[in-house]
């Protein structure tokens, strides 16, 4: 048992396994619609699309999680707006404002003269960095946004299953939907800190994806995908800790060995 | 109230996407409990129409009235069985998820199901006789039984207005029966009915009305009255083939032929 406790002799190491269990439950479960819905690529391009925010909040000596939060529902809503009635195709538009955004980013941060160590941090995340102010912020946030899924949880699930439906019923299909983006968004900034941006999608998909193996209603799948999310964040932070490797990288490998056990374990099952 | 209004009035509607016009100047009423088969060739707007009609497509101009009122003065009035490409069909839900979701009209924003919801469900289950498939995942039926499963969700939403979007492409002749006897019942409940459907012989025979449409409306009748050869060559111009006995066919653009005698 001793190589469990540890760690978490370390004040650091418990905020850190904290945060990354938390970032590793909301990724899990707002990746359910993720991969439900088909926008696997609008969770990589959010992630990056928060660059230009997190920039001009270092350049201003702003919180960098804020910074990243506006520029992440500013992005989420355009998104919407542009694709809005088909104009333009969604993922069109998330083409073109994922790279209108990143290039923006990183034209701010090559202003500055000592953005080496941040930039890495915000790409791949340090998760022992974590304060207690930051931690905070964590939870408040994904319980906010954990409640939102809680309470909307019959309209998304109609908006994702069949959008005709929700029209039917009268349900305001485009809020909703822009509301999901604004969650899918903040879901992202909350990462920053334990996976950076670069891995914040696959703690989106992997998780989720494993779970739609596994289980067959919504429901259940939510609560298997934050059960899978939490777990490798756990064994990932470990990980992290005993072979002295970078924690972000460390949570995405463990949730993609899951991955790959579930998927082989489901294909066995079906010979 | 000094008129008894039409369950469903349609307007002088045009109808499309930005510039590009579907369906121009279309007008026609339908009593209540009547069933309408919407016939027209591939591209002619018949989903267009309906997607009008859910209120996914703004009119250009033009009004849809249901009882009276504009479209979105009652909720849940208006039930659509989507077409099988439209689904999802490996979505996590079972047919019980499925059904329950025609009642979240009902159901409150943040309330759960209550009793009698559940029991409208088992019950709408029961009729298209699919109980005992309730807690099977919707992908793992097959597609008579996923059809019936939306037809049960159709009945669940309990609407004035039901809207089907080729329903008898590619079903089994069960799910045709059970199919038609649903309407039967609906007919029963006042539930107007429009399905969409290339088959010009069920048109023709377990229909009320026909409206026949190219973009616009070409006739709207019984359905002998619509199916006058005019009017099917104004509909379907060089596709409509007419056999030395009269008999005539439809041939569509997938070498798919219906026959019409």
């Amino acid at each position: 048992m001793n190589w469990l406790l540890e760690p978490l002799a370390y004040e650091f190491m418990q905020r850190g396994l904290l945060a990354s269990i938390i970032v590793g439950v909301l990724c899990a479960v707002m990746g359910t619609y993720v991969v439900l819905r088909g926008m696997a690529f609008l969770g990589d391009a959010m992630a990056h699309a928060i660059l230009p925010g997190v920039a001009i909040a270092y350049l201003f000596r702003g919180n960098l999680l804020v910074g990243a939060g506006i520029a992440a529902v500013v992005i989420a809503l355009s998104i919407g707006f542009f694709s809005r009635q088909g104009q333009i195709k969604e993922d069109t538009a998330i083409g073109i404002l994922f790279a209108a955004a990143l290039a923006l980013g990183v034209a701010l941060i090559s202003t500055m003269q000592t953005y080496a160590v941040d930039l890495s941090h915000i790409l791949f995340g340090n998760v022992l960095g974590v304060g207690t102010s930051d931690l905070l912020l964590i939870s408040l946030l994904s319980i906010a946004i954990l409640l939102t899924v809680w309470a909307f949880y019959k309209q998304f699930l109609v908006i994702s299953f069949d959008p005709v439906l929700a029209a039917t019923l009268r349900l305001p299909v485009e809020l909703l939907r822009n509301l999901m983006l604004v969650l899918l968004a903040l879901t992202v900034v909350v990462s920053l800190q334990t996976v950076g941006v670069s891995l914040a999608a696959a703690m989106l998909v992997t998780p989720a994806a494993t779970a739609y193996l596994l289980t067959r209603r919504m429901w259940p799948m939510m609560v298997v995908s934050a059960l899978i999310g939490a777990l490798s964040s756990a064994i990932g932070l470990y990980l992290s800790y005993y072979l002295n490797i970078v924690s972000g990288s460390a949570i995405v490998l463990t949730a993609t060995v899951l991955f790959l056990l579930a998927f082989l374990w489901k294909r066995m099952k079906s010979v | 109230m000094t008129h008894t209004p039409h369950r469903l009035e349609v307007e002088n509607a045009n109808i499309g996407y930005g510039d590009k016009i579907v369906i121009n100047d279309l007008s026609f009423q339908v009593p209540p409990g009547a069933r309408v088969a919407v016939v027209g060739p591939n591209g002619a707007g018949k989903s267009t129409l309906f997607k009008a009609l859910v209120g996914l497509l703004p009119l250009e101009s033009g009004r849809i009235l249901i009882d009276g009122e504009s479209l979105g003065a009652y909720k849940d009035c208006i039930a659509y069985v989507p077409q099988r490409e439209d689904v999802d069909w490996r979505f996590p839900v079972t047919v019980n998820d499925v059904v329950m979701m025609g009642r979240y009209g009902q159901i409150g924003w943040f309330s759960r199901p209550s009793s009698r919801d559940k029991q409208i469900v088992d019950k709408s289950l029961e009729q298209m006789g699919i109980a005992d498939l309730s807690n099977q995942s919707i992908g793992k039926l097959s597609g008579g039984q996923q059809q019936r499963a939306f037809l049960a969700r159709a009945l669940a939403q309990e609407p004035h207005v039901l809207l089907m979007d080729e329903p008898f492409t590619g079903v089994d002749v069960t799910t045709q029966e059970v199919t038609f006897n649903l309407l039967d019942h609906l007919r029963k409940r006042e539930v107007t009915t429009l399905i969409s459907t290339h088959d010009l012989n069920l048109a023709a025979s377990r229909f009320d009305l026909v409206l026949l449409m190219n973009h616009r409306l070409i006739a709207y009748a019984e359905p002998s009255l619509a199916f006058q050869q005019q009017n099917l060559q104004e509909a379907f111009g060089d596709s409509l083939l007419i056999m030395k006995d009269g008999t005539m066919l439809v041939e569509e653009h997938h070498h798919y032929h219906e026959e019409l005698k």
